[in-house]
């Protein structure tokens, strides 16, 4: 794709997620020869999901690298690539398969800034497949961002559609902090019309997706596309939800929820994992702080139960769907 | 015990140290014999090692004020540590982790670096650190709590201690993947080619991030020395709780050298690092050296190795003491006399006089520092927190005159 055409005129492409992923890979690594990208499978193979197809024919086995095995081997290297002033981008294969790398994420790239006052800064992005409802084994369908989130140190976001992922994934390689990347693997395939020339939303920046008046729905990642399914069921009913794309996890930006909130008066959050201390915590804590008095409702949480991940038969009951997101709109619209 | 005048010794026996037998010497080890490079025996004879004629042309070009500088860099990090020691006790050091009885791995191998060298340490590093040009200061304000170590990793190329054992391999290994992207291994350009040292213990080498890093180092064949100082003691638990064969000896199931070296011989660390290092520079992958050594004191200044470990081992180490063997040498074969080994010890305690002295000054950062490098750039979250943080300090002071505080937060 090219975003001027032969005759100078701007070129407009339907693409799916993971190609969005794949040309905003391509666009910083052809910006920045520092960039880049790392883990298993990604080289010839192109990732499993084939995010990162035709780059290590483009940019060559010491730009995309194939690495060994070994996760936290890929974050531990990533971190001393950095120091060296390289800005790698590591591929985690599954959200499940983080966790041998979680003491390097945590104890490591997280605080070498503030560990070092400054002197070694982590532009690391570590780019996470994440959520269910893809039919898949055990490890495959996870929603690990409140681990992340809550660890100071880290930046996370989760874009919902191919436009965000295009630019997301530039502005995290931009960054000079390290950020969790949770890509929505069930959605890797949703398509959206892409204009590169376009200017960029802000990356910590959330937004209103769709307008509406009766309740505010706060999602991200793979429960935008829900909360929106779940908005045009609700308008057949004549109800009216506003749905908001949180889009970044940490630093989380409320204010177009407490916007939404203080004309609504209602409030659910969705997502995938589960609701015991997820993101859905701490933006009712927020929100009933911030807008107590324009609440006409408790803040209501739909999200994952507090069991392991199921098989994939049983994912359809545990995954947050459009008819338990509407069970709680009714709930804060009945109260 | 198969020891001989040409210093070469296996793992099985041990040199002319006061060893007992093969099973119970400092240098046993197990899952057979190892050679072990020694080129300066306890009593402080130089002898070769026929093993490596690298390792024997990098001792060879060390004159007798290298030696002697060596010496002193040995000396003044002991008389460092035994401040720290006494500073700590005196309740102005939270804790410290000694060094002594490492003196040699540590000088041998910082020695062994060119400047343009990166040096992943760990948190007994001190030694190296100084090597680098370190202060101190800047190691006990770690051990004071005032900072995370005040030093320049860039200006120094000393990384931050690692307190995580085994993280920072992985971190040198990737900084060294860094080294090649950038060009800067086997061009032959003596002041460009530059290699990774990653300092780990016995303890460390049981981590999976340590294999992970061999793993990563060979596949990619990283310019990375891995530095081993197996001091025989992971807190209480002994390096054969850690390892059945030398430590060494796991680099060829890696695919690449593993040397074990006395570690109390500065001589023989310095020559087989060296050698590594060049190896690395050249492009020619890592290599790890297994320094063996001991520490002669207690884990930190929170252990009590009463509880676990025999004095008559600690004894047998005294004798291969890594200083006294070099003296011995130095005044044996160097011509060093007594005006050299005071003005050592006059310098050592001038220093350590300074050192206490700022230490003692150090002031305890200012509380709203903490906010600092959270992150590299700003993030709402933590700047809210600062605001509130201040505004509730502001208010505390209000509250009776600026001066006092509510709940004991003085």
């Amino acid at each position: 794709m090219s975003a001027i055409g032969p005759d100078g005129e701007r070129v407009v492409e339907r693409v799916s997620i993971a190609r969005a992923l794949n040309l905003g890979l391509r666009a910083a690594m052809e910006r920045q020869p520092k960039v880049l990208v790392m883990g298993e499978d990604i080289g010839a193979l192109g990732g499993v999901f084939r995010v990162t197809e035709g780059l290590a024919k483009d940019f060559g086995e010491d730009r995309v690298i194939d690495t060994p095995l070994a996760e936290a081997g890929i974050v531990g290297t990533a971190i001393g690539l950095a120091m060296r002033g390289y800005r790698p981008v590591c591929e985690i294969q599954f959200d499940g398969f983080v966790f041998p790398a979680y003491d390097q994420i945590v104890t490591q790239l997280a605080k070498m800034t503030h560990r070092s006052r400054g002197a070694l800064p982590m532009p690391v992005v570590i780019r996470i497949p994440f959520g269910g409802g893809i039919g898949a084994v055990e490890h495959h369908s996870e929603s690990p961002e409140a681990l992340f989130a809550h660890t100071t140190g880290l930046r996370c976001v989760s874009p919902s559609n191919a436009v965000d992922a295009y630019w997301m994934i530039q502005q995290a390689i931009d960054s000079p902090d390290p950020v969790i990347f949770f890509e929505p693997k069930r959605h890797y395939w949703d398509k959206a019309e892409l204009d590169p020339t376009a200017e960029p939303y802000p990356l910590h920046r959330s937004r209103v997706v769709r307008p509406g008046t009766d309740v505010t729905v706060v999602a991200y990642g793979p429960t935008v596309p829900l909360a929106l399914r779940a908005a045009d069921a609700a308008q057949e009913e004549g109800r009216s939800l506003e749905v908001v794309d949180l889009r970044t996890i940490s630093p989380l930006d409320l204010a177009p929820v407490e916007e939404s909130v203080r004309r609504t008066g209602r409030l659910v959050v969705a997502h995938e994992a589960p609701v015991f201390l997820g993101l859905g915590a701490e933006v009712a804590a927020r929100v009933t702080e911030s807008c107590f008095y324009s609440l006409e409702a408790p803040v209501l949480r739909v999200g994952g139960f507090s069991v392991p991940y199921p098989a994939a038969r049983l994912e359809g009951e545990y995954l947050p769907d459009a008819d338990r997101l509407l069970e709680a709109v009714d709930r804060v619209l009945d109260t | 015990m198969t020891s001989s005048t040409t210093g070469r010794t296996t793992a099985a026996g041990a040199d002319t140290g006061p060893v007992t037998g093969p099973s119970t010497g400092p240098m046993a080890g197990r899952g057979g014999a190892l050679h072990v490079v020694q080129l300066l025996t306890p009593d402080g004879r130089r002898v070769d090692d026929a093993e490596d004629p690298e390792v024997a042309a990098h001792a060879a070009t060390l004159t007798a004020d290298d030696l002697r500088a060596m010496y002193r860099d040995m000396a003044t990090a002991r008389r460092a540590d035994t401040e720290a020691t006494a500073l700590q006790r005196q309740g102005e050091l939270g804790l410290w982790a000694s060094l002594l009885g490492q003196e040699a791995a540590q000088v041998g191998s910082a020695r062994a670096t060119a400047p343009q060298d990166r040096l992943f340490p760990t948190y007994r590093e001190h030694a190296v650190a100084m090597v680098r040009g370190v202060d101190p200061a800047q190691i006990l304000s770690l051990f004071r709590g005032v900072d995370r170590g005040g030093w320049d990793a860039e200006e120094t190329g000393v990384n931050p201690y690692a307190l995580v054992i085994g993280s920072q391999t992985l971190h040198a290994t990737g900084y060294a993947m860094g080294v090649q992207r950038d060009g800067a291994v086997g061009t032959g350009d003596p002041s460009r080619d530059a290699c990774v040292l990653a300092y780990f213990g016995d303890g460390a080498s049981s981590q999976g991030d340590v294999s992970e890093a061999f793993v990563f180092a060979a596949a990619f064949q990283a310019p990375v020395v891995f530095v081993c100082q197996n001091n025989q003691w992971a807190i209480s638990i002994p390096a054969e709780r850690q390892s059945r064969v030398p430590i060494a000896q796991r680099a060829s199931g890696f695919g690449f050298p593993g040397v074990r070296v006395d570690g109390n011989d500065v001589i023989a660390c310095y020559a087989v690092v060296r050698a590594a290092a060049e190896r690395a520079r050249a492009g020619q992958g890592p290599t790890l050296v297994e320094a063996f050594t001991y520490r002669m004191g207690a884990h930190t200044t929170s252990d009590d190795p009463g509880r676990y470990r025999p004095s008559v081992e600690v004894e047998q180490w005294r004798a291969r003491d890594p200083l006294t063997r070099l003296e011995a040498h130095l005044r044996r074969d160097h011509a060093t006399g007594d005006d050299f080994f005071a003005e050592v010890a006059r310098d050592g305690d001038a220093m350590a006089t300074r050192l206490r002295r700022d230490v003692l000054e150090m002031p305890d950062p200012e509380p709203g520092t903490m906010f600092d490098h959270a992150y590299a750039a700003e993030h709402p979250q933590v700047e809210a927190e600062r605001a509130w943080y201040h505004q509730y300090v502001a208010g505390l002071d209000g509250e009776d005159g600026g001066a006092g505080t509510r709940g004991g937060a003085a």
